[in-house]
């Protein structure tokens, strides 16, 4: 793996029984890029994200996370990458600023009073300083998904993976969030790795992307999203970014 | 390979420095990570806090990686220190970082956290007061249901009267069979040791047989209701409520008391008193195996137990499980549908719907006991 690549996956695949997912799919993702998997729904995106994550080992093909490979060396990729859940999926009994702080606490020996710093600074990197002691309960889905990635950023992983991070959220706030994996990507040089199918994310963030369909089981495009926006001819790719019905 | 860089040394060093009498050198090396800067947080705001009148200089010249975590602790020590330092050897990178930390964080000398609001609980009186006020309007609410049932029979589904009378009742049979069958053999043989010394051993069929209808039959059933049944209607309608399943109720022009509430206080009331029933007959069974045990034939201890107890015991057991029943089902109901947000708020629904459904019984029971005394009963 060279120094610029960051995830490498090599011919991967995915069946459930007789059900093949997905299979032959590769791709790297660089250092300080931010990189879109996207399909529509059942096209083995989420899956793919949990393959890279270690959260569910490829049936078939390699996958390299900072240098790791997985499922191999999972613990050592899990503790050094920052994952965001499409539920933001918050610890409810904890506020915001405890569950920030949740991941220092387990992997750190900072002092409480250090813990609580670094995470409030974290929180008010993502805007929500001021909410700090509001629980996850008392918060809008906007905020709970930028607690969410305050929570993935705590220990300054140099890479995040995130699961649909605009569902369930309106067009401004989504743009907000763009806004915000931009403005990460640029102050911490963050690479990021982000499963969506919100074209209008896709468009706004997306360095390069990769498209997977359900009904080829594997990747129909790959290349930079505007580019495939204006030029692609694939009858599938034209449908997604051109919102046409086929 | 960032990984292997970080796991190779995870930990950053600080030493302090007077390169003359005025100024407080801050020299720092390794890497000012989250992982790294634990051990030296405290050390560097407290040597940071003593350069108070002098000169305080940051030196990160030796420093190989510093993050937000490693900006954080500069600032950390900046606000300790009471104002700016002067930052020397930091490579752009990290004056990116500590730009940035600094742009969040207050000014140094200024209150270093600044906390959000937070929503005061409610406690003592005003919280009982709250559920007061919540159990009334529930209570009305169930009685307007009531009222208003004529009108809405369509909403009382059959299917979903028997899916609760199976799930309250028909599931609940072994649990109550084991429970009374233990409970008759515990009591008759708790009760044949005192009688022993007076040869009145006989006598114990009596004994448990009348404290099972009147008494701990319907107690002891309510109280598997209350853990089994309460419980799960509390987190059943709560889940509901979070769902936003209560909302799309009413925006189809449904009543949650009638269409969620009603059934299940009628399908209580309909099982209870089965339960009840089963748990008296496997109690007693029970008592005769024991009594069988200590060599009284079958027919005594069958005459002895129906010479001192009466059909009215029994129909004022099954009566009074009824009721508990019905209590346990409101609380389990009324738990669930004002439940909070988030996965807790379920739980403690649950859990005061069991604590509340006990109570209740035990109360109701108080008042019915005066109430036979009064009457004779």
């Amino acid at each position: 793996m060279t120094n610029s690549v960051v995830v490498r996956a090599t011919n991967l695949g995915q069946s459930f029984g007789e059900t093949v997912i997905f299979k032959g799919v590769s791709l790297e993702v660089h250092r300080g890029e931010i990189f879109v998997i996207l399909g529509g729904s059942g096209s083995g995106k989420s899956t793919l994200l949990r393959q890279l994550i270690g959260l569910l080992p490829p049936t078939e093909g390699e996958i390299e996370v900072l240098g790791w490979a997985i499922p191999r060396e999972r613990t050592r990729v899990l503790s050094s990458i920052g994952v965001l859940f499409q539920s933001g999926a918050l610890f409810g009994s904890m506020t915001l600023l405890e569950n920030v702080m949740l991941p220092l606490e387990m992997h750190t020996d900072l002092p409480p009073s250090a813990r609580a710093q670094l995470a409030l600074v974290k929180l008010r990197l993502v805007g929500l300083g001021e909410a700090a002691d509001l629980m996850p309960s008392e918060v809008s889905g906007g905020m709970a998904k930028r607690a969410a990635m305050a929570r993935a950023l705590a220990l300054d992983p140099p890479l995040l993976f995130l699961d649909e991070p605009s569902a369930g959220l309106d067009p401004i706030t989504s743009a907000e969030l763009d806004q915000l994996i931009l403005n990460l990507r640029r102050d911490l040089g963050l690479t990021f790795v982000v499963v969506t199918h919100e074209l209008a994310s896709i468009l706004a963030i997306g360095d390069r992307c990769l498209m997977l369909d359900g009904k080829a089981h594997g990747v129909i495009a790959e290349g930079n999203p505007k580019e495939l926006q204006a030029h692609s001819d694939h009858p599938v790719v034209r449908a997604f970014f051109h919102r046409e019905v086929r | 390979m960032w990984g292997e860089a970080k796991a190779k040394d995870a930990q950053a060093h600080m030493k302090v420095a007077e390169p003359d009498p005025g100024t407080v050198r801050l020299v720092f090396s390794g890497r000012l990570d989250a992982v790294g800067v634990g051990k030296i947080w405290l050390p560097t705001v407290a040597a940071a806090e003593r350069a108070h009148e002098r000169k305080l200089e940051l030196d990160l010249s030796a420093v190989e990686v510093c993050d937000t975590a490693g900006a954080t602790l500069l600032a950390a020590a900046e606000a300790a220190y009471g104002k700016a330092a002067e930052v020397l050897g930091a490579s752009s990178e990290t004056w990116e970082f500590l730009k940035r930390v600094r742009g969040v964080l207050p000014p140094p000398g200024a209150s270093p956290l600044v906390r959000g609001r937070k929503k005061p609980e409610e406690k003592g009186f005003a919280r009982a007061a709250a559920a007061a006020v919540l159990g009334v309007a529930f209570l009305g609410e169930v009685a307007t249901a009531l009222i208003n049932l004529h009108r809405r029979l369509r909403m009382l589904r059959p299917g979903d009267l028997l899916r609760l009378a199976d799930t309250a009742g028909v599931q609940a049979l072994p649990l109550t069979i084991l429970v009374g069958f233990l409970l008759g053999v515990i009591l008759a043989f708790q009760g044949s040791l005192p009688m022993r010394q007076f040869g009145a051993e006989l006598f114990v069929a009596d004994l448990v047989t009348v404290a099972v209808l009147r008494e701990l039959g319907a107690v002891l059933a309510a109280v598997i209701l209350a853990g089994r049944t309460g419980s799960a209607f509390a987190a059943e309608v709560g889940t509901m409520k979070i769902n936003q399943e209560l909302d799309a109720l009413v925006t189809m022009g449904l009543d949650a008391a009638t269409f969620l509430v009603l059934p299940r206080l009628i399908a209580v009331i309909i099982v209870m008193p089965a339960i009840t029933l089963v748990l008296d007959v496997s109690a007693l069974i029970g008592m005769l195996v024991a009594m069988r045990g200590f060599g009284f034939p079958f027919t005594a201890i069958i005459n002895e137990a129906l010479r001192f107890a009466s059909v009215r015991d029994l129909l004022g057991g099954l009566f009074k499980g009824s009721c508990f029943g019905l209590a346990i089902a409101a609380i389990g109901c009324q738990s669930g549908l004002t439940v909070g947000k988030g996965p807790r708020a379920v739980g403690e629904a649950a859990t005061r719907a069991v604590v509340g459904g006990i109570v209740a019984i035990l109360v109701l029971d108080g008042i019915f006991a005066l109430i036979f005394y009064q009457l004779g009963i």
